[in-house]
């Protein structure tokens, strides 16, 4: 056997080994969860992580013991810790959360999204009240077009006689969100034009340079504020709605549920546009973002 | 394997091939993509790879050049010209163009420079003025590593200008984004395997070109 065989031997079996150490310790198991620390989780995305921080450190302010579990990863990882009550409180999105649990629901709209969810929700775990802010799907316009035309929804629409160009990424042009579902829901016909980058720069570029009127960006995502653009409200429920929810475990008694509470009601639109653009422009640390915001809001 | 078969099924329905979105109609925007690109990239390339080849000035300076712009990846390229054009097809037209100049440029002051060097100062000796020397001589004598330059530059351009679709209603390159998002990867592969055959088949014809043009330099050399 060449020297070099036996090197790549021995990383193999120490990689290996490496696997089988981390897949034996979960992170997530046992360990903290004797006493009654609340544990807090949150995706690996910015914006869902600086909320989990605002209950984090809302629930300490008010004399809980906390266990920060951020940045898991996706619904399919995280989910089931929810189920079997290791992790306590997560910060989620009724629409998609309501889509995992009962993947063929048809409710659409903000409240029968979050009657459904209500319904949907595994035995021991509960969706406390949810926010005003939304992270979804939307239909955008510059605010000079919107001002032109006095739009506020998707349905306002209908009163523009320019020609209507939308550009998003290529899959709107045969998905329901796309001209097709804005033809039937709303008897709206537009032209398309594909642009690959996902509602990003170029996307914006277009709409400032009127190459098309409508975008396809997330409500939440601070090119929006930035950029003085107008997401149109969607009462047809083109976009399947997507609100700010805290899920919770039974280790959530009403008083740290009382203090959610009173983080969600405060949570706004422009609150979560605000927290997301602090993240994305100024580079703020979680933590930072979190303190910053609960300081503003005032809490009772 | 059934993804493979499913895209072939794709290629051969022929409800895939009419209309503004259809086969026929992109496979004619990515041609027409790839040729302005190839033919704007020689008007600015080949002049300059003569100029370069047959004064032999200057070459270190614009080899160092070609090959830093060789190095700049054609998307990030596309991204920010489309930040100042706007979308359509110009900023991924002008970032094929981009791609395709190095290579050109190559082919053109590599094959110049190719001209047996007895066979210029033969030249200058009867005298002929230095542009009968590029005409008659360096140009004939090099023309197939010129060509060559150019086939390596069309094979460049023709599978980068899927790009053209990141910011534009153009090419086969719509096939790979509409598939790649909607998990269509049938269509996806369809669209690739598009681009790889008329890869081949401009490949091929420009080989041919290669070869004549090679030839054109012997006969020159049998001319007394």
């Amino acid at each position: 056997m060449t020297p070099s065989r036996t090197a790549l031997r021995v990383v193999v079996a120490t990689a290996a080994a490496l696997v089988l150490a981390s897949c034996g310790s979960d992170p997530l198991s046992g360990d903290g969860d004797d006493g009654d620390a609340i544990v807090i989780g949150s995706q690996d995305y910015y914006s869902n992580e600086i909320v989990a921080e605002i209950y984090a450190q809302a629930l300490e302010a008010d004399g809980h013991e906390v266990d920060r579990q951020f940045r898991i990863g996706q619904r399919e990882a995280y989910v089931p810790e929810i189920e079997s009550g290791d992790i306590d409180l997560f910060p989620e999105y009724s629409g998609p959360l309501l889509q995992f649990w009962e993947p063929d629901t048809e409710a659409r709209l903000t409240d029968d999204v979050y009657a459904a969810l209500e319904e949907a929700t595994p035995e021991g775990v509960r969706v406390l009240d949810q926010a005003e802010a939304t992270d979804q799907d939307s239909y955008v316009v510059t605010r000079e077009f919107a001002e032109k035309w006095d739009l506020t929804t998707i349905a306002d629409l209908a009163e523009v006689t320019d020609d209507l160009t939308l550009g998003a990424n290529s899959e709107a042009e045969s998905r329901p969100n796309g001209p097709q579902g804005l033809e039937s829901a709303y008897g709206i016909s537009v032209d398309f034009a594909p642009i690959e980058d996902g509602g990003g720069p170029l996307t914006v570029k277009a709409l400032k340079d009127g190459d098309i009127q409508l975008a396809i960006i997330y409500t939440a995502d601070p090119s929006i504020r930035k950029n003085d653009l107008v997401s149109l409200e969607d009462p047809e429920g083109l976009f399947l709605a997507s609100h700010l929810v805290p899920v919770a475990s039974e280790n959530i008694d009403d008083d740290a549920a009382a203090v959610i509470d009173e983080v969600t009601a405060a949570m706004t639109a422009e609150s979560l546009l605000e927290l997301n653009q602090r993240s994305v422009d100024e580079e703020l640390p979680a933590k930072t973002i979190a303190a910053d915001w609960l300081a503003s809001v005032d809490l009772d | 394997m059934t993804t493979f078969l499913d895209a072939l099924t794709w290629i051969a329905d022929p409800a895939n091939w009419g209309g503004a979105q259809g086969i026929s109609a992109r496979l004619l925007q990515h041609l027409a993509v790839t040729l302005v690109a190839v033919l704007a990239a020689s008007a600015l390339a080949i002049p300059l790879g003569i100029l370069i080849g047959h004064t032999r000035r200057g070459r270190g300076v614009v080899v160092a050049l070609a090959g830093a712009v060789r190095a700049i990846p054609t998307l990030g390229l596309l991204t920010l010209l489309a930040l100042l054009l706007g979308v359509g097809v110009e900023a991924p037209l002008l970032a094929l163009v981009a791609l395709a100049v190095p290579s050109v440029l190559a082919g053109a002051y590599a094959g110049i420079e190719s001209a047996e060097p007895a066979a210029v100062d033969a030249a200058r000796a009867m005298g002929m003025s230095e542009l009968q020397i590029v005409r008659n001589v360096e140009l004939p004598l090099g023309a197939g590593v010129l060509v060559g330059g150019l086939r390596a530059a069309t094979l460049q351009v023709v599978a980068t200008a899927t790009l053209a679709a990141y910011t534009s209603d153009t090419g086969l390159g719509r096939y790979l984004f509409i598939g790649l998002k909607a998990r269509d990867y049938p269509q996806m592969l369809a669209g690739a395997i598009l681009v790889a055959v008329l890869a081949l088949l401009l490949d091929r014809l420009l080989a041919t070109a290669q070869d004549r043009a090679s030839r054109l330099a012997h006969s020159t050399e049998g001319t007394p």
